[in-house]
Parts: C-alpha cells; sequence; structure tokens
C-alpha cells in the first residue's frame, strides 16, 4: 500500500456496520464493501463487486479466517478472497481490490 | 555450458500441459527451455469436466494451471497462437502470425476435433460440435432461443452432450447410426437399459438412424434420415466421434495412418527421431486412445525419455474401461466387455424394474474376472476393475460381487484391503495402492483433498475419488486412528458432539460457543453451522445474530442472480383462498415481481430488492401470510392432495392433516431442509415418499414413511410404521425429526442421515417406536419447546426498527443498487444474464 494521494472518503458512522459483518458503501459512482471484522479489532474495505460473476454482493459475504488470515466468502459461489490482499484463496486467477481504513471520530473513512 | 534443449509443445489441451508438468517434475529445472503454442485463446483446460461448464462451473475452476503457474515456471506459453507449419529439416515451427520457433524436440499434443460427417447441410445456422469452452459458449447462447435440440450419435460423448441439452431446458433427442447405444462399451441387453433409462430421462432414442441431410433455410428445421423419416430439431450437437488433428504432420510429411492420426512407436516417437505425438493425436498399434489416461501415460512416457536421454520406458496397449458419469444413470464397462474371442463363462443380473444390468465375464476355470458391463448402478466398478487388472482370484460366488449388498452387510470380497500394493488405483496418474497409503502415513494425511494435493491421484478424470476415500478410512483404521467429521479448522468436533456441547454449556451466542468450544474467528462453514445448531436448541430469532447467517438466512431470503431476493409466503398444505389469491396478485403487481407457482404448492415471488422485503412482507403480513422459510434449512412446504375433501377415492383428509403438521413444525431449523406432505389414498397424488417424511392415508389410519428425498439423488422413502392413528403419527415424527436434528451432520437431509444410520430400519424404529435408547420423552419434550416458541420471523423483522433498519443496499444512501438489470421474457421480468 502507498501513501502518495489517498483521498481518505468518509463513508458513515461506525455505529452503521454490523459488527463481525459487512455493509455496503457508496463511493461516487462505485460500490465499496466495509467490514468490521471485531474479533481482530480491524477494520477492512474492498470492491463490493464478486469477480467471479461479477455481483454486487460482497458486502454481504460471511467472514472469518482461514488458518488465521483473515477472509470474506461470497455468498454466490463461496468463492473466498483475502481482507488483506484482495487475492483469491482458492487459487483462481481472479481477485478484489482493497482500501484503507481509518476511524477518526466515530467515523469510517476510505482510502480511496 | 551446454544450452538448454530446445522443446516445442504444439497443442496446450490436457496431455500437452500433463507433459510440461511432468517434465518440469522430472527435469528439476534448468536442462530445458519450454515453449507451448496453443490455439485455443485460453491455457489448458480440463476437458473432461467440460460439461460441469453448464452448472456454473467457471472456465476459470476447470483450468488445469493459470497462466501465471507457466510463467513461474519458467514456461514460455503462447495461446491464441496457430501452428501452421513444421519445417523438420530447419527444425522451426511457424504460426499463424509468422512467428518462427526453433526446437531440438518436438512435442505434438494436437489433441483431435469432432468429427463431422459431410452430410448435406451440416454448415447451416444452429448446427454445433461440443468440445471447447468457446463450443459450449456457442450452445448456450443458441438455445435460448431453441426449443428442440437432436445430438447425433449415442456414443460416450454424445450422451454426455444430450444430457447437456436436457439441462439447457430444451427437447432432446439423440441419434444413433449404430443398432444400440454406446456400442464399443456396451452389449444389447446393456444398451437396451441404458436406452430406456435415457427415455425415462425425457431424452429420446432414435437407433438405425442415417442422417441423409440438415433441413431449413439459413438455420437448421429438422434432419431428414435415409429411410425417409424426419426429426425436428432447431439445433444440433454433433458427436459422433473424434478425428485427430493431423493436418500439421502431414505437411511435414510425417506417417500417418489411413484413417487418421500421427503414427508413433513404443517410445511414441514418429517417423521423424526428434518429433513426438502424443495424446488423441497418436496413433499407436493402429489405435487412438480417446480417453485422458493413456494421453498422461503418454506424456509421461516422453518426459521421462527426454530427462534420462535414453528409452527408459515404453508404451504398453492401454486398459479402455470406463464409467459415465451421467446424472442419475451409472453406465461402466471394464477389461474385456464383449470377450468375442475369449472362452469365459458370463454371470448377467438384470432387474428390469430398477432399471440395473450387470454382466460380468469370468474365466472359463472360473477364477478370475476378465471384464464386464454395468448399467444402472456402478457403485463397484472400481473394485471390479481391480480385480481384472491384478487378476485377483474370485471369491466363490462371484454373484456377490454385482448382487446389492443387503442393508448391513458388506459387499462380499471387495474391501480395498483385499488389493495388491502394486494396484493402479489411479490410471490417468497411474499411482498404486502403495503409493497412496505410505504417503497417507509417512505425510500423516486426513482428507481426500490431502492425498489428491500430495499423490495426485485423483486429479484426473476423478473416477478413483471413492476409491481413495475408501483407502484413507482403511489405513486410518489400521494405524489404530479414528477418522473424525469434524466440522471446520475452527471447531475439533462433529456436529453431534458440538450440539451437545452447546445445550451442556448454555452457550447462546457464536462468541461464546467459539470461545468455549473453539478457536479462531470462525468462516462460513462453521458461522451457519452454528447458527443452524443456536436456533434449533433455543429457537431465537435468527436475525438478532444476522452476521452468522448464510445470506438467505441473514435476508430471511433466496438471493438470486443479479443480487435480488425472492419472496414465498407460507401456504398450508397449498390450500389458499380467492382472496389471499388476489392479495398476492397486488402486492406482485406493485411490486414488479415476477411470479410462479412453485414445485412445492406455493406461490413464489421474484425480483425483489433488499430495500423492498420488509415493505413487500408488511404488506403479506397484514392480509394474514407469513413466512414460508423458503431461505431456512427447515421446513419447506408439506404437500397434501385433495385428499376426501373433494376426491371420489380419498379415504382421509389429506389437506386437514397436511395443514396441522406444516403449522406443527413451521419454523424449525434443523441441519437440512425438511420436506413433507400427505396423500388421501394410496393413488399418492402428493408424492409422499419422496419426503424427508410422507404421510399416505389408508382405510385405517396414516401410513408413515420416512427419509425420501427428491433432488440430486433421489430415494423412495421407507415404510416406517402402518395404520396410524393422528396423535401416534404425529408423536413419532416428533421424536424422528428431534432425533435427526440432534444427530445429523451439517447440510445432510434424512436420506443421507438414514443411508449412514448403523442400524438401518430396525434401529430407527428400535429408537422411536420402543424408545431403546430411552431418550423419546427428552426428544418430545425439546420439539414441544420448539413449536410453543414459533414466532414469524418476517413480523419480528418488519416489527423491529433495530432488524428491518438493515435491509438496505448502502450504509450511506437510501439509493437502490443501480447495477440491477432486468430484461423482459413472456411479459415477465427477469434478471439480465451473469
Ligand atoms: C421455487 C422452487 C422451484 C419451482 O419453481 O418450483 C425451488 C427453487 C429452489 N430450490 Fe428447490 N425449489 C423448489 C422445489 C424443489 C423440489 C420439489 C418439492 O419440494 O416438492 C425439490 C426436490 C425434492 C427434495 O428436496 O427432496 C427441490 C430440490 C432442491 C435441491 C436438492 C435437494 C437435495 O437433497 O438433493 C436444492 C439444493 C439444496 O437445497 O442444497 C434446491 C434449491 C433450490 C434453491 C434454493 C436454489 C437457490 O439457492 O437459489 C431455489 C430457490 C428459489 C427461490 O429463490 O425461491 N432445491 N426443490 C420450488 C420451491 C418449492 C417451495 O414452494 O418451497
Ligand atoms: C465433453 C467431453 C467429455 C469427455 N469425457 C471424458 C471422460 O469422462 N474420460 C476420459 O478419459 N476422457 C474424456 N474425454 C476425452 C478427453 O477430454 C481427451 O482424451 C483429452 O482432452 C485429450 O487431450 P489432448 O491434449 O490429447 O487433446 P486436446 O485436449 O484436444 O488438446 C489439444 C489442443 O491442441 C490445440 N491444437 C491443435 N492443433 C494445434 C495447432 N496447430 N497449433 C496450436 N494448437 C493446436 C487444440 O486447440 C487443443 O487445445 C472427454 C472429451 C469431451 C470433449
Ligand atoms: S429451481 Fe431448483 S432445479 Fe430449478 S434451477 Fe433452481 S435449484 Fe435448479
Ligand atoms: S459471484 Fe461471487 S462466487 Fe460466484
Amino acid at each position: 500500500m502507498t501513501n502518495k494521494n489517498i483521498t481518505w472518503f468518509k463513508a458513515a458512522p461506525i455505529t452503521a456496520f454490523p459488527e463481525n459483518g459487512g455493509a455496503c458503501v457508496k463511493y461516487n459512482d462505485k460500490q465499496i464493501a466495509v467490514f468490521h471484522f471485531k474479533q481482530l479489532d480491524k477494520w477492512y474495505a474492498t470492491d463490493n463487486e464478486c469477480p467471479h460473476k461479477h455481483q454486487m454482493i460482497l458486502s454481504r459475504g460471511m467472514i472469518g479466517d482461514q488458518q488465521g488470515h483473515p477472509k470474506v466468502a461470497c455468498p454466490f459461489h463461496k468463492k473466498t478472497f483475502s481482507l488483506e490482499t484482495g487475492l483469491n484463496l482458492q487459487g483462481e486467477d481472479y481477485c478484489i481490490n482493497v482500501y484503507p481504513v481509518k476511524i477518526e471520530e466515530g467515523f469510517v473513512f476510505i482510502g480511496v | 555450458m551446454t544450452q538448454p534443449l530446445k522443446v516445442v509443445v504444439v497443442g496446450n489441451g490436457m496431455v500437452g500441459y500433463k507433459f510440461c508438468e511432468k517434465l518440469l517434475t522430472k527435469a528439476g529445472g534448468g536442462s530445458f527451455s519450454i515453449t507451448v503454442i496453443g490455439e485455443e485463446p485460453r491455457p489448458a483446460y480440463d476437458r473432461v469436466h467440460l460439461s460441469a461448464y453448464f452448472s456454473g462451473t467457471s472456465a476459470e475452476e476447470l483450468s488445469m494451471a493459470p497462466a501465471s503457474w507457466y510463467l513461474d515456471n519458467g514456461i514460455r506459453l503462447l495461446t491464441g497462437e496457430c501452428v501452421t507449419q513444421i519445417d523438420p529439416q530447419a527444425r522451426v515451427v511457424v504460426t499463424h502470425t509468422g512467428l518462427q520457433i526453433p526446437y531440438d524436440k518436438l512435442i505434438l499434443a494436437t489433441g483431435s476435433s469432432a468429427f463431422v460427417p459431410a452430410v448435406a447441410g451440416v454448415e447451416k445456422e444452429g448446427v454445433f460440435v461440443y468440445r471447447t469452452i468457446e463450443d459450449l459458449d456457442a450452445i448456450i447462447a443458441y438455445a435460448k432461443n431453441a426449443k428442440r435440440a437432436a445430438v447425433i450419435g449415442g456414443g460416450l460423448l454424445g450422451l454426455e452432450a444430450a444430457k447437456a441439452a436436457l439441462d439447457l431446458g430444451l427437447e432432446t433427442q439423440v441419434v444413433e447410426f449404430a443398432p444400440r447405444l454406446m456400442p464399443r462399451q456396451l452389449d444389447a441387453a446393456g444398451a437396451d437399459m441404458l436406452k430406456s433409462k435415457m427415455e425415462q430421462l425425457g431424452i429420446g432414442i432414435h437407433l438405425n438412424k442415417n442422417t441423409a441431410f440438415f433441413d431449413g433455410d439459413v438455420a437448421v428445421r429438422g434432419l431428414s434420415f435415409t429411410d425417409q423419416s424426419y426429426l425436428e430439431a432447431d439445433m444440433v450437437i454433433i458427436s459422433a466421434g473424434i478425428r485427430p488433428r493431423d493436418e500439421l504432420a502431414k505437411q511435414a510429411g510425417l506417417a500417418v495412418g489411413p484413417r487418421g492420426g500421427i503414427i508413433v512407436d513404443d517410445a511414441l516417437t514418429t517417423s521423424d527421431a526428434h518429433i513426438h505425438a502424443i495424446g488423441e493425436c497418436a496413433l499407436y498399434q493402429n489405435m487412438i486412445y480417446g480417453l485422458v489416461a493413456p494421453g498422461y501415460e503418454m506424456a509421461d512416457i516422453v518426459a521421462t525419455n527426454l530427462v534420462s536421454g535414453r528409452i527408459d520406458k515404453t508404451f504398453k496397449p492401454f486398459d479402455m474401461s470406463t464409467k459415465l458419469k451421467l446424472i442419475g444413470v451409472d453406465v461402466a464397462s471394464f477389461g474385456e466387455p464383449f470377450c468375442e474371442h475369449i472362452p469365459h463363462n458370463t454371470l448377467v443380473i438384470e432387474d428390469k424394474l430398477k432399471g440395473i444390468y450387470k454382466r460380468l465375464n469370468v474365466s472359463s476355470d472360473g477364477k478370475y474376472l476378465l471384464g464386464g458391463i454395468l448399467v444402472g448402478e456402478a457403485d463397484n466398478y472400481n473394485m471390479l476393475l481391480q480385480m481384472t487388472k491384478n487378476q485377483m482370484i474370485l471369491p466363490p460366488s462371484p454373484e456377490d460381487l454385482i448382487l446389492a449388498p443387503r442393508k448391513g452387510e458388506a459387499t462380499a470380497g471387495a474391501g480395498v484391503s483385499a488389493l495388491p500394493e502394486s494396484a493402479s488405483v489411479c490410471s490417468c496418474e497411474n499411482i498404486t495402492k502403495g503409493t497412496i497409503c505410505e504417503a497417507i502415513e509417512s505425510q500423516n494425511l486426513a482428507d481426500v483433498a490431502a492425498i489428491k494435493k500430495c499423490t495426485k491421484a485423483g486429479t484426473g478424470c476423478g473416477g478413483c475419488v471413492p476409491m481413495l476415500s475408501d483407502l484413507l478410512t482403511e489405513t486410518l483404521k489400521k494405524q489404530g486412528k479414528t477418522i473424525k467429521k469434524v466440522i471446520c479448522e475452527h471447531f475439533d468436533y462433529s456436529r453431534q458432539e458440538l450440539y451437545h456441547l452447546i445445550k451442556m454449556s448454555e452457550t447462546r451466542t457464536f462468541e461464546e460457543v467459539l470461545t468455549a468450544h473453539g478457536k479462531g474467528c470462525g468462516c462460513e462453514v462453521c458461522k451457519p453451522a452454528v447458527a443452524s445448531m443456536l436456533a434449533s436448541i433455543y429457537n431465537e430469532v435468527i436475525a438478532k445474530q444476522a452476521v452468522i447467517q448464510d445470506t438467505n438466512d441473514r435476508y430471511l431470503a433466496n438471493i438470486q442472480r443479479g443480487g435480488t431476493y425472492s419472496v414465498v409466503p407460507r401456504v398450508p398444505g397449498g390450500e389458499i383462498t380467492p382472496d389471499q389469491l388476489i392479495a398476492l396478485g397486488v402486492v406482485a403487481k406493485k411490486y414488479d415481481l415476477y411470479c410462479k407457482i412453485t414445485g412445492g404448492q406455493r406461490v413464489d415471488l421474484f425480483g425483489a430488492r433488499v430495500e423492498q422485503l420488509p415493505l413487500i412482507w408488511e404488506e403479506l403480513i397484514e392480509v394474514g401470510f407469513e413466512s414460508g422459510h423458503a431461505y431456512g434449512k427447515a421446513l419447506r412446504t408439506v404437500k397434501s392432495c385433495v385428499g376426501s375433501t373433494w376426491c371420489r377415492f380419498g379415504v382421509q383428509d389429506a389437506v386437514g392433516y397436511a395443514i396441522r403438521i406444516e403449522n406443527r413444525y413451521k419454523g424449525i431449523r434443523a441441519p437440512h431442509k425438511l420436506k413433507s406432505a400427505v396423500s388421501g389414498c394410496t393413488r399418492e397424488c402428493a408424492e409422499a415418499q419422496s419426503k424427508d417424511f410422507g404421510i399416505i392415508a389408508t382405510e385405517k389410519g396414516w401410513n408413515l414413511y420416512l427419509c425420501g428425498n427428491g433432488g440430486i439423488k433421489p430415494q423412495h422413502a421407507v415404510l416406517f410404521a402402518s395404520d396410524l392413528d393422528d396423535d401416534t403419527c404425529i408423536k413419532y415424527i416428533d421424536r424422528f425429526l428431534m432425533f435427526y436434528i440432534k444427530t445429523a451432520e451439517p447440510l445432510q437431509r434424512t436420506a443421507t442421515w438414514f443411508n449412514k444410520l448403523e442400524g438401518g430400519l430396525e434401529y430407527l424404529r428400535d429408537v422411536i417406536i420402543n424408545d431403546s435408547l430411552g431418550i423419546c420423552d427428552e426428544l418430545e419434550k425439546e420439539m414441544a419447546y420448539l413449536i410453543e416458541t414459533y414466532h414469524d420471523e418476517w413480523r419480528v423483522a418488519v416489527e423491529t426498527p433495530e432488524i428491518r433498519s438493515r435491509f438496505t443496499h448502502f450504509v450511506n444512501s437510501e439509493e437502490a443498487d443501480p447495477s440491477l438489470q432486468f430484461v423482459e421474457m413472456r411479459t415477465q421480468k427477469r434478471p439480465a444474464d451473469w
């Protein structure tokens, strides 16, 4: 991740997001999935679109870990992606973008 | 320093890929520079499982290895590039874009193409072959506007194409030139049985048909046969055999067979010492091997010899045994299926009722198995094949090998332990039992996936996977280890154990359960499993722990293509008033929902956006509807026939009883969904015998059937008890359901649960009727608790602001998901394609 030229987009108050689950944020024409991984005390943001069949859905996916590595599973066909790197964990060719997140004064900011 | 040897592979199909993989592992890197040229737009994929593409397996999943694999291993891969010329003198190949690539060794792995008979009109629109992903894309696209498909060819591939056409919703007919189906694998009786099975699946079979011409103007309209008959079809798939792709070899002056194929010797060398041919393009002893296993063997031989620089390994005539993976119909033929010129005795079992035909050819001294044919059931295929290949001595009564084992008995003489260590279990990768067992022991492998990864066994056609699982069980047993089905990496317990622990520790949330009994953070496997157990034990509102529910349960609706949801209100017993019907129509119209009568006697409204769900349900609840739990692993429908309410044959009030049952068990969560039905007499119009629990009226009361299943692997329910009165029948169902809920694996339906239940039907009767475990009181109490605590989930959702507010697409905007797209179809809407 590079720090240059990050625009921080103020998405919503932290209370708008479920604990240990995801919700979708609209940023211009983009859809970004935000996950509050409370068990790890971390926040993640990724594309909302699942690259498998191009469905706008990842925010409704279940999160969890694989050998300690945080991941999200797409509800449609259960493809799983790393929340850290966006790589597909089944070893398939497609992956998702991940975005930095910061919390300030009770608000979730996404680096776009 | 010597230059690395330049190896060029033409063709990046299954065999071309396998060759690269074998060469890499054997050479260990360094001494070869490998270039692979493939004409298809993507790297090699699993053609054997091509049909899975129709059921949603993506091109990526079918891929043998991603493009990055070639890169990482230093292989130069050119896709979408066709070799048009070989210059054997200069040792250069030329591609269609003009690339010139020199080689020291050239490997032709050009495979074959579908054989297209020279029949007038084959060029018409709507005529397809079945070989590549692009062929399938074209078929899928064309099928959208087609109704009737004809498949030319009744062999292995033709029948697979037919099943695919059927799955695309087409009326499907198979046309075969020979007097029987699969003439190369089956005898007349076996082929007959297969024919009736295919016809039951809804596929028409036309034998002895020679196509004269394809009829139609621009697009095909039908087939005209030489016997003057005619078959209407707006789409044709030709699957009448393969033709080896030897055009390059011919042009280069290599020897080819009179009917095609690049002639090779024992070392797979062509008539030019620097060129080898492997896979479906190679002609060995006048034979083209149209299967993947011999192709892999060829790849292995050429790779081995290249690395050693001498001829260490040679090819031998290969076993052509096959098992067809058509859904619903098992067909296998192994060893010498016909034994035309070999003295032998045959043993035949034929069950027309069940559609089973089995033939074994036994040596005339009665000691060995020579080969055989299996239609309708091929569970023992792997074992029989091994007995044939390894010349194992037959048990005293070989018929036991093909008789269905009676419940509770093991199949005679057929345990994997009887196999010699040298038995080749996976013929695609040529891996022996010894190697597999050794790997299991030395590397502590615990599941089939690990065996696949470590030994590569089971990664080809997949036919040996059941045997791998048997070998695993057997080896672990020998080591004194028990094999436990654990839920996932986060819980070291079976579902039954965890269920018990949750109850004992009175843990009520996923977090509590994880802290007390698990590790890590959980995942998409254990979260819904635990959610289901919590619901079965405490029956609290599932929406309170929304993030551990599968998407369908999280939004109390089934998610569909495109991301909208379906709405299915409960209609107990299928009885519905005119006012309720009108109300459904009014709501559907208002929210522009697609309407369909389901196979479960109720109405499904599709296409609701997530933020519309509470609004729709609010209106439905107002007119008296409740959640139908179409999204949950819970009771779905209790179908009923009209019974004595109207029907002149009805002996009991089936509708009334179905309503009582549906209302009793609605909302109860189970390891998998539950279905039931009540029929008013033995004519069985409600199909109760295909349900998890089904009830059929008799003059004296009710017959109760348990553990039936429609779906993927249909199974009739077994008659559990007869002539029960209303209350006894319900008492037995209470106990049965609770017993299942407490002991099944996650996502295991009652039929599979029952099949694994040691002691079978007798045991189940003992537990439920005779209370042999002394748990019936407890089961009834637990069931009573679930019934008492029933709540309509949708009512709770719309009435609880905190839950209701979650039904939005965005958290920072009121807007609906702008990516949703619909198209019109038969005057209603449907989502745009993936
Ligand atoms: C709507 C319906 C088809 C229809 O248009 O008629 C349907 C639709 C679906 N079925 Fe079904 N099944 C429907 C009747 C059936 C039946 C017939 C019946 O119930 O009498 C069967 C065979 C009987 C059986 O289950 O034993 C059936 C066997 C399946 C199976 C295979 C189950 C199995 O054990 O093999 C699945 C997959 C699964 O559950 O894992 C499935 C799964 C599905 C899913 C949930 C697939 C999905 O995830 O999208 C579909 C949801 C549609 C939706 O959004 O509402 N559906 N499905 C039927 C709804 C009945 C209802 O009113 O609730
Ligand atoms: C629907 C279907 C189901 C099947 N089911 C089974 C089964 O159950 N069991 C089984 O054992 N087998 C099955 N087979 C057969 C199996 O797929 C083949 O035996 C296997 O794919 C052969 O591999 P190959 O590499 O020799 O040929 P292919 O997989 O055909 O690969 C050859 C490749 O070479 C390319 N090529 C050809 N000429 C050139 C050129 N001049 N330049 C560049 N590239 C070129 C082709 O485009 C192709 O990609 C099935 C086949 C099909 C179509
Ligand atoms: S409704 Fe059932 S049978 Fe039809 S496509 Fe969906 S899951 Fe398959
Ligand atoms: S759309 Fe996400 S896994 Fe298929």
